[in-house]
């Protein structure tokens, strides 16, 4: 069931569009913020709040990338694999973040800690390599700032 | 130089808030439009101007404009998106406007709803630039608050909503018809053209996609006119333009510098050369969909009709370097890699051959290469060229492949004769 703070939420951004159904990826990234990720249930509740089939809803879900239907870490780790940060160095930084966190991209830390994935370009080529930890983009990696940077968040 | 889109942008500078915005200027051309032209003029000025979209694919902007319908009877409500969606590798200039000076960008914004006569606008952001997000939702409301969007704007009768959409990723979002499939909560692939978006777009009303930094431009032209625009390009396109450089050179950045500075200029002067030690072997003139330049280009202006020439595109005018240290398989698998992974999956030669173009880059790069793979390759430059999709994204990945293969042909041959890397 969506929650108070997820329908108020819903709503608001839904007076945006020219569709009902249209506001349905605010909604899934509102649900996400909520809950981490988004489960079959929350796919459900949701496209019976905007009158959508569940299908029509997971299709454009899983089309996303930034829209999560698997469990997350409490930090996700964007690593941009784009061109101008795998001339300077895309390679070592996704190595050093494997082995620091003992995972793969795509996979979650066994505390729950960390998500790895990679991500299309972020566009801050001039400071490459770079990547996001949640809202938070970092630049101009090694493996001293990314161990520095990890060690921010708990 | 003049550099109107930067001028309150810089390491030093903070963004404008809207009282000092409006004190260096702003909204001046806002005033003016609103009330000493009318939306025909507005227009008038940005064809005259010749300003080309800044997005990559370089259209003029008054002709796009030009196919909206202006009759009374149009179909309501006519929309403008501004397509915040950069995410063409290598490219990292339209951050440094929607960060730098928002409200430029929502400046432009209420005047090119006004030239089209849109009634609702979207800021289509991507979610990754989050500072970009704070700043712009900010300084929305500072807009909305000094009756610079909202009904009836500095009383001239024109009125405009304007909302911030934050995507959820994928790259095909800023194909402009794939961007509007997004903006209706759908899938992002890109529409079958005709019809094109001015006749029937978001919702299938008259709609118009326009880049961030082609939006900025728009005040710009409106207080200075068309004559003026053009003067500050070098050839005979109109305008400055932000120019980036990504790679091994010693001062990677952006600058907004006169359309039609040189390559070589840009490359040489501006990022400082290439680092010590590092000799530069080819480069991509404006992002990973542009054909491969060499230093034997360093004379080429850097303005659409003069790359176009030279064997490229300038896209998006951000320059990535390919140096030595670098395996120019391994730099072309890289970008092949990226498209096939954000190919929306539905038109054939894209999603499959992508995926064939990846694989057999992948055994040539892993020393497991044919005789043979190389004309495969050519056949898919041909095969997922213009013509078969619905979209740019595969002519767009062809194109770094195809002059690869011409420019670094050599490269490629030793791979599969020698079984291996030879940067390995």
């Amino acid at each position: 069931m969506l929650s108070d703070h997820e329908l108020k939420e819903i709503e608001a951004e839904a007076s945006k569009y020219g569709s009902r159904a249209a506001v349905c990826i605010d909604a899934l990234k509102i649900v996400q913020r909520f809950r981490g990720w988004v489960d079959d249930d929350m796919v459900r509740a949701v496209a019976q709040h905007l009158g959508m089939s569940p299908d029509e809803l997971d299709s454009v879900a899983t089309f996303y990338n930034l829209i999560f239907r698997r469990p997350a870490g409490r930090h996700v780790i964007l690593v941009c694999d784009s061109v101008s940060c795998w001339i300077m160095g895309y390679g070592s930084v996704r190595d050093y973040l494997r082995s620091r966190l003992g995972i793969a991209l795509g996979e979650t830390t066994a505390d729950g800690r960390f998500t790895l994935l990679p991500s299309a370009c972020l566009g801050a080529c001039d400071r490459a390599p770079v990547m996001m930890v949640d809202e938070q983009l970092y630049t101009n990696l090694d493996a001293e700032s990314i161990d520095d940077l990890l060690a921010s968040y708990t | 130089m003049e550099i109107p889109l930067t001028a309150n942008i810089g390491p030093s500078k903070t963004p404008p808030d809207l009282k000092s915005y409006e004190a260096r200027g702003g909204y001046t051309a806002l005033r003016r439009g609103l009330s000493e032209m009318t939306p025909e003029e507005v227009r008038l000025a940005v064809k005259d101007s010749g300003l080309r979209g800044r997005g990559g694919a370089g259209f003029p902007t008054g002709d796009k404009w030009s196919f909206v319908p202006m009759e009374d009877g149009a179909p309501r409500p006519k929309y403008l998106v501004v397509n915040a969606d950069e995410m063409e590798p290598g490219t990292f200039k339209d951050r440094l406007l929607l960060e730098g000076d928002p409200h430029q960008l929502i400046e432009g914004t209420v005047l090119s709803a006004y030239a089209i006569q849109a009634e609702i606008t979207y800021i289509f952001l991507r979610w990754e630039y989050r500072l970009a997000a704070l700043r712009l939702e900010h300084a929305i409301a500072e807009a909305y608050r000094a009756g610079y969007l909202g009904p009836d704007i500095l009383g001239s009768g024109f009125g405009l909503e304007l909302y911030l959409h934050v995507s959820a990723g994928r790259y095909i979002c800023g194909e402009e018809t794939g961007l509007l499939n997004a903006l209706e909560g759908r899938r992002a692939n890109p529409r079958s053209k005709p019809p094109y978006p001015q006749s029937v777009g978001v919702w299938g009303r008259p709609t118009v996609v326009n880049n961030v930094e082609t939006i900025c431009n728009i005040p710009h032209i409106v207080s200075h006119g068309a004559e003026w625009f053009r003067g500050l390009s070098l050839t005979g396109e109109g305008g400055s333009k932000l120019y980036g450089v990504s790679g091994r050179v010693n001062r990677p950045g952006c600058w907004e510098l006169p359309l039609g500075t040189t390559l070589g200029e840009i490359v040489e002067e501006h990022a400082g050369g290439m680092q010590h030690g590092y000799r530069l072997r080819g480069l991509l003139p404006g992002g990973a969909s542009t054909d491969f330049l060499t230093s034997e280009h360093f004379e080429v202006p850097m303005d659409f009709g003069s790359v176009e020439k030279a064997g490229s595109r300038l896209g998006t005018g951000t320059i990535i370097i390919l140096d030595d240290s670098v395996c120019p398989v391994g730099m072309v698998l890289n970008l092949e890699r990226f498209f096939a992974r954000e190919s929306c999956g539905w038109c054939t030669p894209c999603w499959g051959g992508l995926q064939l173009v990846t694989a057999t880059l992948e055994s040539i790069e892993a020393g497991e290469g044919r005789p043979g793979d190389l004309e495969l390759l050519e056949e898919h430059c041909r095969l997922l060229g213009p013509g078969y999709t619905y979209c740019a994204l595969a002519p767009g990945a062809m194109e770094p492949l195809q002059s690869a293969l011409k420019y670094f042909r050599g490269d490629f041959e030793r791979h599969i004769n020698e079984k291996q890397c030879p940067w390995h």
